[in-house]
């Protein structure tokens, strides 16, 4: 029997206690792993065991993979009618709408993120985007071609089958509402691995899923290990197709099991070292502000975080110097207090990544503005920090560090900071400030970057495409583009005369 | 030019004459310097053509930078003689070809070229090749063993219309524009061109497989490294001639005949190519797909093997349905990813309906492409014939019955003519493998639900076909069918404006219609604040 999460939540912003169980969610069911095993969910704000969640291994995603398939030919897939997986996807809405406070408790929980960014982003985000796919379900439409009259050419647009969905642990719902919405509104059905630093949220998805009727087997959800689960997903026989979110680094082993496997589709949101390039004739407060969101918004850990701030030369002393005092004013501390603006780091191993960021940043010669140490004694917090006098062979400029460290670097002229925005392996977001209109739709152009903002940062609604250039990622999440990542096209040719 | 006069003068006889002129001398000559072209004379229709045989960059034949001896030989299959040599590209040779596509896209092409601009030059070249059709299928008749008349009528006036359907796209590139608050923001996309392509195209339609990749390419503003394959790369070098005349800038499309496993790995793995476009096996698409994981994640898109099944139901109009499963598996003597090579016929009509395909497959003549009769050609090389006779040997040893076929013909030319096995079952290698031939394994089936099991039978999922005049159960079966393409009472038309791709281990991505747009374009979001203030912090 897979062990019950019990926890009473008493802090200001939430009051209550929450008693779910942690198993492995396959067929419908809360199971133990095939190895008994389980898998400690750490607090980081101070480094204590939250719970325990069941750990799902190769044979589980094997079991996970068929309850899939069977859900896909029997009750879900061609078997449901997009009017149908509407309707379901909306209840799951209302159900995740009546637990939102819960849900951005479990969140604030394991991830450390404030419980106010998680009610008003990732759960609200979340809902948000599983509506906006629900009224997908019932139109996803093929083509008729016009060929000649004795013949009729169609295109439908099935689902996949069976899609195995790797998501990280920045933002945890959020991340599982991307995937899902548009998989569950083409008829897929699904094998989805949270990340085992913060399992609980999707764990308790789970249990909204079941009560909202959803067919047994279409959704399953496995907590595990990347390098075991991860990887019997991504080399899976029977996924037919993967969709992952995270590094760059186990974005590529996914694609290359996928070649060695059965060449199951393939769709990447991976790393970013997004420009954000402030143009003088911005206006300079909103364009701090901006800034300031842009890198240190989910303490950095946002695969399009703006984390190179390019500043042009003639208001770049008076920028650094807002900027910096704006970043002073940033609260880091209890994810449930109020006025929190920033919490922990998500775990040891991200703190110490960012740590020897902050320190490869130090010994190469930058200099530290603010910031560029550990935040009190306890849990994973680090200090907003801000580098100023880095040279582009940096690493702190060239690498993702994915935590609350930012670049500012002066640029003379447009060549001169686009050349040095795109000079990334990296093409996921971009940002422009400024008030001329050419210049700026000539940049957001000019950049490569699946995301252009322009006088704004990591803005994002659920019909708009997201998704990298380059080495950023392949395929596109949100919008309508989606559809197309979870959809295989057959074309039907009918003979209605030609005769051989 | 009479069937009979031509079979006559090429019967028995060289089909060619070879000679080469050595354009290029460096510093220090070679007796074995690859020359820049080669004269090949064409009996059939009495004349002597000049064909580029250099690396084709920047608009320009070149020897290889640095392994100016490396040649590739070619063969013309019917008669197993040497046509003549062209350059192999090296690995050097690619960079140089990728840089000239980036500095292409950089200036003259991609974003700095107008849509209307992109659409008159690919119109241009479909003139040009319509121009040149003759001249085209002859080589590629000769290089790749189909019949002239095949070449001339369905590989290249396919191909015309191709480059003239994306000619219409290029500038019909459209993104969205999405509403996300009225008042203070605008979101839009902009499908821009990915930059530059690897494309890596087979050797069963040369001209053809060009035309699908070159077309959306151009149209969506993207640049070319196009690595035609090293049994075929003639047609391509023609065309690329064909493309420095239409007036496209230099760089925009080079063509490196190369071996895969010098050019194919070159620019799988290439850090400066944005996408690479595969067509051919499954096992090389794996490979292809794993080099871009390694290397700098470029986009992929896979057209790949098959093994697919056509159904014929008992309602079926047997006579059109034994015509369109011959054409399943016989045309281009079954060297086509779609071909029919699984046909699956209902119980109550199988003997009928066996006896009547057989007759009709005896009535192709597999021949040389330049003789009228024929309606199929060889094999293209040594290494397929000696292939799809190990399938054929391999069919009886394992006990399925030859209904069709099974003996080898004497003298030269890689030829193999069709093939039927009956009483196979699901283990077979006949039965499972790709086999490229004209070999088609024939079971039977008593319900609707056993054809479609034995159909999806497969790690493929290209093509299916099914035959039957019951309307409920065409749309029941079609869609129950796990393939790319699925005809009903046809098999292996296609049409420019209807996709084409493959499910499961047949590939991904799509090719033909709107949708090989999406295989060619990065969708970059642009979100507009034209009124929402930050309150920071927040």
């Amino acid at each position: 029997m897979p062990s019950t999460f019990t926890h009473e939540f008493n802090t200001s912003a939430f009051k209550a206690k929450v008693s779910f169980s942690t198993g492995l969610f396959i067929n419908g069911q809360f199971l133990d792993g095939s190895d008994n095993t389980t898998i400690d969910v750490i607090n980081p704000t101070n480094g204590k065991v939250v719970t325990s969640v069941s750990e799902g291994t190769a044979k589980d995603v094997d079991l996970a993979v068929d309850a899939a398939h069977t859900a896909f030919d029997t009750t879900w897939g061609l078997h449901a009618p997009g009017a149908q997986r509407s309707i379901l996807m909306s209840k799951l809405v209302a159900l995740m709408e009546k637990n939102a406070d819960e849900l951005a408790a479990l969140e604030a929980l394991d991830n450390g993120k404030t419980f106010n960014w998680a009610r008003n982003v990732d759960v609200a985000g979340a809902i948000d985007c599983i509506r906006y796919y629900a009224g997908w379900a019932d139109k996803v439409t093929g083509q008729v071609q016009e060929t000649t009259e004795d013949k009729l050419t169609y295109t439908r647009h099935e689902p996949i089958g069976v899609v195995g969905q790797i998501i990280p642990w920045n933002f945890p719902l959020l991340m599982m509402a991307w995937k899902l919405g548009p998989a569950l509104a083409c008829g897929n059905t699904i094998v989805l691995k949270p990340s085992e630093f913060t399992p609980l949220t999707a764990i308790r998805m789970c249990h909204l899923i079941n009560e909202a009727g959803f067919p047994p087997g279409v959704v399953n959800v496995l907590t595990g290990y990347g390098h075991t689960a991860g990887n019997a997903i991504s080399s899976h026989m029977k996924v037919e197709k993967v969709a992952f979110t995270g590094s760059t680094l186990v974005g590529r082993k996914i694609m290359e099991a996928a070649a060695r496997s059965n060449l199951k589709n393939v769709t990447l949101e991976l790393g970013g070292k997004s420009p954000n390039i402030i143009f003088e004739d911005a206006d300079i407060e909103q364009a701090v502000n901006w800034a300031a969101f842009g890198i240190f918004w989910n303490h950095g850990q946002t695969c399009c975080a703006g984390s190179r701030i390019y500043v042009q030369e003639g208001i770049y002393d008076e920028f650094l110097k807002r900027f910096t005092e704006k970043t002073r004013s940033l609260k880091v501390g209890d994810p449930f207090a109020p006025d929190t603006f920033q919490g922990p780091q998500v775990s040891e191993v991200q703190f110490n990544r960012i740590m020897s960021y902050i320190e490869s940043g130090k010994a190469a010669g930058a200099k530290v503005e603010i910031g560029g140490e550990r935040h009190g004694t306890e849990g994973y917090f680090i200090k907003p920090t801000i580098f100023t006098n880095v040279d582009p062979s940096m690493k702190i400029v060239q690498e993702e560090i994915f935590g609350p460290v930012g670049v500012v670097i002066k640029f003379k002229d447009e060549d001169d900071v686009i050349k040095q925005a795109n000079d990334t392996v990296y093409g996921l977001a971009a940002a422009v400030f400024t008030q001329n209109l050419n210049r700026a739709i000539n940049t957001a152009h000019r950049l490569k970057a699946g995301t252009a903002w322009i006088n704004c940062v990591n803005s994002l609604h659920s019909n708009v495409p997201f998704g990298g250039f380059k080495q950023s990622g392949i395929g596109r999440e949100l919008g309508e583009y989606a559809l197309s990542n979870y959809t295989a096209v057959k074309a039907v040719h009918i003979n209605l005369g030609h005769r051989m | 030019m009479a069937a009979k006069s031509i079979y006559t003068k090429l019967f028995g006889r060289a089909l060619l004459s070879f000679s080469s002129r050595t354009l290029y001398h460096s510093s220090h000559t070679l007796s074995t310097m690859a020359s820049l072209s080669a004269h090949i004379l064409i009996r059939a229709a009495n004349r002597e053509l000049e064909i580029p045989t250099g690396l084709f960059i920047n608009n320009e034949f070149v020897p290889s930078a640095d392994s100016p001896n490396d040649l590739i030989h070619l063969v013309n299959p019917a008669t197993e003689e040497t046509i003549c040599s062209v350059v192999a590209g090296s690995v050097k040779d690619i960079d140089i070809a990728v840089a000239a596509a980036r500095k292409a896209f950089n200036t003259t092409w991609g974003k700095n070229v107008t849509g209307f601009e992109r659409s008159k030059l690919l119109n241009k070249l479909a003139d040009l090749m319509e121009r040149d059709q003759d001249i085209l299928a002859e080589v590629e008749s000769l290089n790749n063993g189909k019949p002239f008349k095949i070449a001339r009528d369905f590989d290249i006036g396919d191909s015309i219309q191709c480059l003239r359907y994306y000619a219409g796209w290029a500038d019909k590139i459209t993104g969205q524009t999405i509403e996300v608050d009225n008042k203070t923001k605008l979101a839009f996309t902009r499908h821009d061109p990915i930059g530059v392509c690897g494309q890596i195209i087979p050797w069963n339609y040369p001209i053809n497989m060009w035309a699908w990749k070159v077309a959306p390419a151009l149209a969506c503003g993207c640049t070319i490294v196009m690595k035609p394959s090293e049994l075929t790369p003639l047609t391509a070098l023609m065309l690329s001639k064909l493309i420095a005349e239409a007036g496209f800038p230099p760089g925009v499309v080079n063509t490196i005949p190369s071996l895969g496993s010098v050019g194919g790995v070159a620019l799988s793995t290439h850090m400066d190519v944005d996408k690479v476009a595969f067509t051919g096996s499954t096992v090389t698409g794996r490979k292809v797909m794993e080099a871009a994981a390694k290397s700098n994640l470029k986009k992929v898109s896979l057209e790949l093997g098959g093994k697919s099944p056509q159904l014929v139901f008992e309602s079926a109009d047997l006579e059109q349905a034994a015509n369109w499963a011959c054409l399943g598996i016989l045309y281009n003597t079954g060297q086509d990813c779609t071909a029919g090579s699984r046909l699956y016929v209902q119980d109550t009509i199988y003997d009928k309906f066996v006896s009547l395909l057989v007759s009709k497959a005896k009535e192709l003549v597999i021949g040389d492409g330049f003789d009228e009769k024929s309606g199929g050609g060889p094999l293209v090389s040594k290494t397929q014939f000696d292939k799809v006779w190990r399938y054929i040997e391999s069919g009886s040893a394992q006990g399925a019955k030859l209904a069709l076929g099974g003996q080898k013909r004497p003298g030269k030319g890689f030829f193999v003519d069709p093939t039927i096995f009956t009483d196979i079952n699901a283990n077979m290698d006949i039965v499972r493998d790709e086999i490229f031939g004209p070999v088609l394994a024939v079971g039977r089936f008593k319900t609707e639900e056993e054809a479609i099991s034995l159909a999806n039978d497969t790690s493929y999922g290209l093509g299916a076909g099914l035959h039957s005049n019951d309307a409920n159960q065409c749309m029941r079966v079609s869609s129950a069918l796990e393939a790319g393409t699925v005809w009903i009472n046809q098999y292996n038309l296609l049409n420019n404006n209807v996709p084409f791709g493959g499910k499961k281990q047949s590939g991904i991505g799509r090719e033909l219609g709107s949708y090989a747009l999406d295989e060619y374009t990065s969708v970059k979001a642009i979100h507009w604040n034209f009124g929402e203030k930050l309150d920071w912090p927040l």
